[in-house]
């Protein structure tokens, strides 16, 4: 039996009418993946500093998630136990590693902290983001023990903190960072782009939130726009 | 391909659908929401059709190139300490899948929505080897329940009421309370989340689909709004991600302008709740994530269908707006197409898949209004692509004698006039593109908006004009 994948690929070259091998083709996909063309991209989110934060939190908001802005890190976790609060959840909170969420002063709360990844029993959930996407108020999340990606799913209650300076105004700004940061071709295990708490319209077409991710999601946005 | 049409008994299956009043007011559910939400999400961003264009070229783009990106995308799988598996065919698929989920000593595989998985039909190839496949999709997961197949690309128990799944729920989850109230949706979803979490910590395996591949980071990414998808790839020790060849794109720019408009056309959403971009198995510094990453990329009659007219449909990234604005779809539901892929791009992607002779005479579920071509975020002449197969199948005189016209198709319609108006009264509005008088021939809204704008490739025995006016004559003479 000759190989799979040989196979797919004689098929492929055959219906298209080449080799494989031809300079022209290959070099048209060397570029391509090079220089990664930008395309069309929406003006939407392309307001600096602090209209693409607000374009941000209202695109967010519009996804049905909620939103608070703090001035600084150091007050975080009082706006997270105030949410809580406010939503009679109780004052218990699972998160990774991250150094910035370590830095803030939970201890000023009355929240009972827990580290590390999820197994399913906690109600509630902070993350950090590594950014933020204005065009569509998406959260870009990325794995690690920083930010266990079990936490953005298996809570019923996700938190997360951002940067008002890491949000940028569309997708492919958000991948220039990365490979900034990661190097080209390069991607952390997961991704995670997540854009308002989880739902589902699969009995007779009606939106219902918390299918199987978190019921709620709340952005704390801290500091001023870069 | 394992899944058994019922393609060919196409005219029986919409029969009986068009009489089945669940079905009816369940469809009305797809003309309710699907379309005003598109439209709406279309016109709120001015670069739509720009990106359609956009996303269109980019498909051209690498399907031209399909082996080199494939080539690329498999070398950076690998590097990130991922497996990539070629399949031939729908039988190779399920062996190699079966070969990793034995190797994990896997019992229970929690499952992504895929449309992959069911073309290959891997659910019950896995339940005879002795393990449980688990949907986790909600719509996925009801219409496991009822083994039935989805009825809808995106919204796969579209065809269902609330209280049908009530029943369901009640027949099956026999561990719960009997007298539990289920009567809104809303508790529906409280007890499938319930139960499916425990079968996802549960989970050896996870299989999920992939909506898009892209070479330059050898990543897949999938999309869903409820969040399974993600929790069937981070939990189990194993996620094995099945796609077609199609799949992949070059960049992760060009991923980002089809995510630009697969979810507005699907769902009128901006964006899914959850876009995710996963990359080989997880790191040393990772605290979850699965331990092994394989990627199973499926030909199946995909890589025939290049160099041929039939090489645009490869383009399609399976948003569900060509059945969400179809009139035959709405009359219909999805299940009469008798196989995975209903509506629209069901019928121009099924006969390529599972034969003309099987699935050959779908593309005469059409009015050829045009409506699917005219949402089609990656433009897909959709109409022009069901005309040939309707040529291919003149050619290779595969047409049933009494189907050869085409136009008898129509007249099955014609003749039960009751059933197009119980059809209507149950609410087949969009459906009259025509007049809508009375159940006569002449006034019967597929015949109206076929003849009003289309042309029909002449079958045997005169032009289509011909024929339909003798057609047309003959009825008025009977009614
Ligand atoms: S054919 Fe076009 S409209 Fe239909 S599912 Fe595919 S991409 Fe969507």
């Amino acid at each position: 039996m000759t190989d799979a994948r040989e196979d797919v690929l004689a098929g492929i070259r055959r219906s298209l009418g080449v080799r494989g091998d031809e300079r022209t083709r290959r070099t048209i996909v060397e570029d391509r993946l090079a220089t990664a063309p930008a395309g069309v991209v929406p003006q939407r989110g392309q307001g600096s500093g602090e209209e693409r934060v607000r374009v941000f939190v209202a695109q967010a908001e519009r996804a049905l998630a909620s939103v608070t802005r703090v001035a600084d890190h150091a007050g975080v976790p009082a706006a997270v136990a105030a949410y809580l609060r406010d939503a009679n959840l109780p004052a218990e909170l699972r998160m990774g590693e991250d150094p910035r969420l370590a830095g803030m002063p939970w201890g000023e709360t009355a929240l009972a902290t827990r580290t590390g990844a999820s197994d399913g029993s906690d109600l509630n959930a902070v993350s950090h983001a590594f950014g933020g996407v204005a065009e569509t108020g998406t959260l870009v999340l990325v794995s690690g023990a920083d930010n266990p990606s079990t936490l953005n799913f298996l809570p019923d209650n996700h938190i997360v903190v951002i940067d008002a300076a890491e949000i940028v105004g569309d997708y492919e700004a958000m991948w220039d960072v990365l490979r900034e940061r990661l190097g080209r071709g390069v991607m952390p295990r997961t991704v995670n782009y997540v854009t308002g708490p989880s739902r589902s319209g699969d009995i007779e077409q009606t939106i219902l939130l918390g299918a199987h991710g978190p019921r709620r999601l709340h952005i704390v946005v801290v500091g001023e726009a870069g | 391909m394992s899944v058994h049409p019922t393609s060919p008994k196409f005219k029986d299956n919409a029969r009986r659908a068009l009489g089945d009043a669940q079905l009816q007011r369940a469809l009305g559910n797809v003309k309710k929401g699907f379309i005003e939400k598109r439209a709406a999400a279309a016109a709120a961003l001015p670069e739509f059709e720009d990106l359609r264009d956009s996303a269109r070229d980019i498909k051209d783009h690498t399907l031209e190139h399909l082996d080199l990106y494939l080539e690329r995308y498999e070398e950076k799988v690998k590097a990130s300490g991922g497996h990539v598996h070629f399949a031939r065919d729908a039988g190779e698929a399920r062996r190699i899948i079966l070969d990793i989920c034995k190797a994990q000593g896997a019992k229970t595989i929690a499952k992504g929505k895929s449309m992959i998985a069911e073309e290959i039909g891997i659910n019950a190839y896995l339940e005879a080897a002795g393990m449980v496949p688990v949907e986790t999709d909600l719509g996925e997961y009801i219409i496991q329940l009822r083994h039935e197949m989805p009825s809808h690309i995106i919204a796969p128990a579209v065809h269902l009421n609330a209280s049908q799944v009530e029943s369901d729920f009640r027949r099956v989850h026999t561990h719960l309370d009997t007298d539990r109230d289920l009567s809104e949706p809303v508790q529906l979803l409280t007890e499938a989340r319930a139960v499916l979490r425990e079968r996802f910590l549960a989970a050896d395996v996870g299989i999920t689909g992939a909506n898009f591949l892209v070479a330059e980071t050898g990543t897949s990414i999938i999309v869903t709004n409820e969040g399974n998808g993600d929790l069937s790839q981070i939990l189990p020790r194993t996620h094995i991600v099945l796609a077609s060849i199609e799949k992949v794109v070059p960049t992760l720019e060009d991923a980002s302008q089809l995510l630009r408009v697969l979810a507005r056309s699907a769902t009128g959403q901006d964006l899914s709740v959850y876009t995710t971009f996963s990359t080989g198995p997880r790191r040393p510094e990772d605290v979850d994530g699965p331990d092994e990453y394989h990627v199973v990329i499926l030909d199946n009659g995909r890589s025939a269908m290049l160099g041929t007219s039939f090489q645009e449909m490869l383009r399609c990234i399976r948003c569900g707006a060509c059945m969400n604005h179809c009139p035959v779809y709405h009359a219909v539901g999805g299940h009469a197409y008798g196989w995975v892929y209903p509506g629209p791009m069901g019928a121009v992607l099924t006969p390529a898949l599972i034969g003309v002779d099987k699935g050959g005479h779908l593309p005469n579920a059409s009015t050829f209004c045009g409506r699917c071509e005219s949402v089609c975020p990656v433009r897909i002449p959709l109409p022009k692509l069901m005309r040939h197969w309707r040529e291919r199948e003149f050619e290779h005189h595969l047409t049933p004698a009494t189907m050869r016209s085409g136009l008898k198709f129509w007249a099955f319609f014609a003749r039960r006039p009751s059933l197009y108006r119980l059809a209507t009264r149950l609410g087949m509005g969009a459906l009259a593109l025509a007049g809508r008088r009375s159940g006569r021939f002449a006034s019967l809204p597929f015949a109206g908006g076929w003849t009003k704008h289309r042309d029909f490739p002449a079958p045997q025995g005169g032009t289509f004009q011909q024929l339909w006016k003798r057609e047309r004559a003959g009825k008025r003479d009977r009614s």
